[in-house]
């Protein structure tokens, strides 16, 4: 019996350190990331950032820097561009042109934190509104009878797989003769239209499936369809709302082709900046990795948060565009 | 059609359905279906959308009329000089590199993810594990190209300050350009795929993995089959459909790729992909005509998976 045990135990060993092998490959590259953005920048550049725990022998610590530091995040918030940082240069007066070291540096187009008062702009209408329309059409596929109601609801289920690049063209021209080029209504209607296939297919699913039961009971007691859709199908369709939300919010908030071409540099939000500073900074890592942690906080907060619908959402089907 | 049929009982106007769905479907059409079929006829005009593609041929050069836009989009990459040469520029032009990315990527998220949800089934932090390798989903494709840049990072100096030509020149190696060294940075990139697809991929197999049921797995092993033939013989065969589904999921998903060719090399260096060079055509070269032929080739490509996808839908409600 004791033998049985130890051989479990040894048995067991290398399963785990595989599967500790797979997460520290998984984690490694995000830790580095987070590491060296809070490193001061010259520390970036002359030791990598798995050194953090030795002692320096480089210039850095000749000047006295604090092995940590907030800077960069600062300046890629504010979009600081200079040679130092921005807090020092305010500091002694030396700060470049496009800095005015007070509360407008806020809106500065090159910093993060318009970037992500543009990304909230686009997101959370981009978020809602799919999720409002789906609601509806999923109720009618489900508690409504209408003549076409498998073949449209077929139809659906194929549109969403169409890629991005399929529409994009056609209407980033419509767009273009309407003036809704470089508009947050231009995103805004771009995404819920796109969303709309994969938000349908999960709500119908998940309203189709609560029990017939309930809905005649509602009418009997003299519920028009209206109420049942408010006052019951809604209160109950909150899980599958709350995964479409997440998905739908992840989806707007990380994308970067639709605001690509139909905002692009006129409201930057976030992963247009980071993109654009990758190609324009080279190798400003001081700059980048806090910028690009920046974009990661909210989804990353959400997910933890809300894992559970998040998981579910995916279960019940996710394939989208 | 199998529909599931509404309670008699419960009433409602004959416009009614149409008034829950107008908006919805208004959105569809204005969005979706309706600029499909408008790719599809742009793809057969010139850079400007106005003229007949047929325009633009030249005398003395190899022309296909109205198609010539796709001549250009399937030809245009292919050194036709000789057949070797042919060859070996496809397998770097968009399309080879696209094929790569399908089966590197497909096969390593598929596979990883399936063992990874095996191996973690039923330990103690199982749901940590699991969290883990799927956070990358959460993040963006844009966060993940600066991520996994850091980590390829190629220095020419004294000190690597990315870890993987740490690692290199620690072992007494040369350091590595990962991202420029034509055929191993389309891989490098496919990598940084794999790492944030993985965790999807291993969401759904283990939970079509926890459904499998413990009955027929303990009978197996009273048999004296070992865990082994347990998970190859047994669970893969009962969890196929999952998996098949997960692989065509996965094939899509890749088909449209764009963001992390886009923001790590541009396309450059031979790592050019369909869903990139289409955006090239249409938003950096301003032809119109030959973005669009791009993007009708990949909903070509989509197109098996919308009829799979369908067919599975109807199996469904079939069951209903």
């Amino acid at each position: 019996m004791k033998r049985d045990k130890i051989n479990k135990f040894f048995s067991r060993i290398p399963k785990h350190i595989i599967i500790l092998f797979v997460l520290v490959i998984w984690i490694t590259p995000t830790l580095g990331l987070l590491i060296t953005s809070l490193r001061p920048v010259q520390d970036i550049n002359t030791s990598g950032w798995w050194m953090i725990l030795k002692p320096r022998d480089d210039i850095a610590s000749q000047q006295n820097l604090p092995k940590f530091t907030l800077n960069n995040y600062i300046d890629a918030l504010v979009g600081y561009r200079g040679t130092r940082n921005y807090v020092s240069d305010c500091e002694n007066g030396t700060a470049p042109l496009d800095m005015r070291c007070n509360a407008a540096d806020i809106l500065n187009p090159r910093g993060m934190i318009r970037a992500l008062l543009n990304s909230l702009i686009v997101t959370i209408p981009a978020t809602i509104l799919p999720i409002l329309f789906a609601a509806f059409a999923g109720y009618a596929f489900s508690w409504l009878d209408f003549k076409g109601r498998t073949l449209l609801f077929a139809i659906l289920v194929g549109l969403q797989v169409v890629p991005l690049q399929m529409t994009m063209v056609p209407i980033s021209r419509a767009y273009s003769t309407l003036g809704l080029n470089g508009t947050f209504l231009g995103v805004w209607l771009f995404h819920t239209g796109f969303g709309m296939p994969y938000a349908i297919y999960l709500m119908r699913n998940f309203l189709g499936s609560l029990p017939k039961d309930l809905f005649e009971s509602a009418y009997l007691d003299g519920a028009s369809h209206w109420t049942a859709f408010v006052q019951l199908a809604i209160p109950l369709a909150i899980p599958a709302i709350a995964s479409l939300g997440i998905f739908q919010f992840l989806w707007v908030w990380n994308d970067l082709l639709v605001s690509l071409v139909f905002l692009g540099g006129t409201k930057p939000v976030i992963t247009y900046q980071i993109a654009n500073m990758v190609s324009s900074l080279g190798a400003g890592w001081h700059l980048l990795t806090a910028a690009a942690f920046l974009s990661m906080l909210l989804p990353i907060v959400v997910f933890f948060a809300l894992q559970k619908y998040f998981v579910k959402g995916m279960l019940a089907g996710a394939v989208k565009g | 059609m199998a529909s599931r049929p509404v309670p008699k009982i419960m009433k409602q106007g004959k416009f009614a359905p149409w008034f829950y769905l107008a908006p919805a479907l208004i959105l569809m059409f204005f969005f979706i279906v309706y600029p499909m079929f408008n790719t599809i006829g742009l793809s057969f005009r010139d850079s400007n959308g106005e003229g007949s593609a047929a325009t633009l041929c030249k005398e003395e050069q190899a022309c296909w009329g109205v198609f010539e836009n796709y001549r250009y989009a399937l030809t245009g990459e292919i050194d036709k000089t000789s057949i070797s040469a042919a060859w070996k520029s496809f397998w770097i032009s968009s399309f080879g590199n696209t094929i790569k990315w399908i089966f590197l990527m497909v096969s390593g998220t598929v596979i990883i993810g399936l063992l990874f949800a095996k191996l973690v089934d039923g330990i103690k932090h199982e749901g940590l594990a699991k969290a883990i390798l799927f956070m990358p989903m959460a993040i963006s494709f844009v966060g993940a190209g600066v991520i996994w840049k850091f980590v390829y990072n190629y220095g020419t100096q004294r000190v690597q300050i990315g870890i993987l030509n740490a690692i290199i020149t620690a072992l007494g190696g040369e350091p590595v350009s990962f991202l420029t060294a034509t055929g191993l940075n389309t891989i490098a990139l496919v990598v940084v795929g794999t790492w944030m697809w993985t965790g999807f991929c291993m969401t759904i197999l283990s939970s079509s993995l926890k459904s499998v049921p413990e009955e027929i797995l303990e009978a197996a092993r009273v048999d004296g089959a070992n865990e082994w033939h347990v998970f190859t013989r047994i669970i893969i065969p009962i969890i196929m459909p999952t998996i098949i589904v997960v692989i065509t999921t996965m094939v899509i998903n890749v088909l449209k790729q764009f963001d992390i060719v886009y923001v790590m090399t541009g396309g450059n260096f031979h790592t050019d992909v369909i869903a990139n060079r289409m955006y090239t055509e249409m938003y950096i070269n301003y032809n119109t005509g030959r973005g669009t032929a791009i993007a009708v080739i990949l909903i070509m490509a989509v197109l098996p998976f919308i009829y799979i996808n369908i067919k599975r839908f109807m199996a469904q409600e079939e069951m209903r």
